[in-house]
């Protein structure tokens, strides 16, 4: 691919960029816990909260892994390992600073792709436990993929179209003069709701739902669940993150550097989406599959229409 | 060489999922051989230099492969798929067609005399394959979605049990649709 490294940050931030993922999707597990913490009445302390990450990981890590009766474990056990995977190879095009790991010039196209990644994960580790109600969750997400994919996809393409370009990097330059989440807010909005679906995050946890006893999740144990609920919390972190790029500006804005402006606007948008999640309960599936095929896709063409518009009423 | 060892083991990947897809005993490993061979493939397209391409075959064809199971395993003898079964019909008459095929292709393109590039690639590849399929052929785009648009909205109305009649009463004047299950939107 013409990788085009205009603005790639140095080869060394290849293998950084795991580490860096995973310590800043500790922290807001850690803010989430906190916040649970809070609303149940606990005293837990800012530090009690910082070390639940940790004590988890370390409980899962050294926990005994659980094996069903006629198990696929070879997509089972592929299906965990992808959604990690998924994610950090879609946060490599997420513009860090100013400049992301790796500026393709299919920047967008490419985030998509590793998105979609995690439908097969999921039905995947589904799939492979070999039981009913995890079988459930993994067709549940399926449907649920489906559902979002659709306006996530014209929210990401409208904001590459405002832009003229697939680059991730060049969709940020485009916003110097106006952010793109003033001339297009319903595909931030949907973005940002179908990225929360993406990661069945949120309102939109029924594949993973308690009706379930986990869904897609209920037959995982040790070493194996932290694999899936880390994958699943670095794509909420990263899903979520990358909407800076693509609508509030990237690293734009005044006295702080790049970076620090990505971290502020990345965790304002986490904490709505967390507080969103505490707020309301999970969505049945028969209800937010028709609210998006329905409500959100004709109004993110919509959307896109009025962007293209635009674009062409200012003769790009 | 970095390009070298990734064409070869691309490559090896992809004919060597492809052929899986014959060994397997399982509808939903069958399903993600054919995935994996597919995405070795969009590795080689993004080798060739067709970044867009390649990234774009990746994305349709997970979303296509994870679609293709649910359906397959919907529609097979066994719903439950973990029982042994093959996905293919006459063994023997497919692997004939597809190692022929591969064999053919192969031989091809080991004995064409390829031409030398002349020239360089146009900087902007992905912008200019879209010229190149909305250009000049904006009308036969546009006819084309139109139709395949047309055949999905009729094919849906021809195999749905219930229309709108159903729904909203003889004379469409229900205020709430009669759904068996209850949408989000009414």
């Amino acid at each position: 691919m013409d990788t085009g490294d205009r603005m790639a940050l140095p080869l060394w931030w290849v293998p950084l960029l795991p580490v860096l993922l995973i310590v800043v999707t500790a922290g807001v597990v850690a803010v989430d816990e906190a916040a649970a913490a809070r609303a149940r009445g606990a005293r837990e302390g800012l530090l009690g909260s910082a070390v639940v990450p940790l004590r988890e990981g370390a409980r899962l890590l050294v926990g005994q892994r659980r094996r069903t009766v006629a198990a696929d474990s070879v997509l089972w056990r592929i299906g965990g390992a992808t959604l990690p995977v998924a994610a950090l190879l879609a946060a490599a095009v997420v513009p860090l600073g100013s400049r992301p790991v790796a500026d393709l010039t299919d920047g967008v196209v490419w985030f998509n792709a590793m998105e979609v990644l995690a439908w097969a994960a999921v039905w995947m580790v589904g799939w492979g436990a070999n039981s009913a109600l995890s079988l459930v969750g993994g067709y549940r997400f399926v449907a649920q993929g489906l559902a979002y994919e659709l306006p996530h996809m014209f929210a990401l393409i409208t904001a590459a179209l405002a832009a003229g370009s697939l680059r991730v990097t060049d969709i940020v330059a485009a916003q110097q003069d106006l952010w793109f989440v003033v001339i297009m807010p319903v595909a931030f909005v949907a973005y940002l709701v179908s990225a929360v679906a993406m990661a069945f995050w949120g309102p939109f946890d029924a594949a993973v739902g308690r009706d379930l006893a986990g869904g897609a999740a209920a037959e995982l144990s040790g070493v194996d669940r932290l694999v899936f609920a880390g994958g699943r919390w670095l794509l909420l972190v990263v899903a979520v993150a990358m909407a800076v790029p693509l609508f509030l500006g990237g690293g734009a804005g005044p006295w702080l550097p790049a970076w620090g402006w990505v971290a502020v606007k990345a965790g304002a948008l986490l904490t709505s989406v967390l507080w969103l999640r505490r707020r309301f309960p999970t969505v049945r599936m028969d209800r937010f599959t028709e609210v998006s095929w329905v409500v959100l896709v004709p109004l993110t063409v919509a959307q896109a229409l009025v962007v293209a518009l635009v674009v062409l009423g200012r003769g790009m | 060489m970095l390009a070298d060892v990734s064409f070869w083991v691309l490559g090896i990947v992809a004919v060597l999922s492809g052929f899986a897809v014959f060994r397997l005993n399982s509808m939903a490993r069958v399903t993600f051989a054919l995935l994996a061979s597919f995405l070795a493939v969009a590795g080689l397209v993004v080798l060739l230099g067709l970044g867009y391409l390649g990234v774009v075959t990746a994305l349709m064809m997970v979303i296509e492969m994870v679609v293709m199971a649910v359906f397959m395993i919907m529609y097979m003898m066994n719903p439950a798929g973990l029982m042994p079964m093959s996905m293919y019909h006459n063994k023997a008459g497919s692997m004939a067609i597809s190692v022929g095929t591969f064999a053919v292709l192969a031989v091809g393109i080991l004995l064409t005399d390829w031409p030398v590039r002349r020239g360089v690639p146009a900087p902007a590849q992905t912008y200019q394959l879209g010229l190149a399929l909305m250009g000049g052929q904006m009308l036969t785009m546009m006819t084309l979605g139109v139709t395949l648009f047309a055949t999905i909205v009729a094919t849906v109305v021809l195999s749905t049990g219930r229309g709108r009649y159903d729904r909203y009463g003889d004379d469409l004047a229900a205020p709430r649709a009669d759904d068996p299950a209850g949408g989000g939107v009414g």
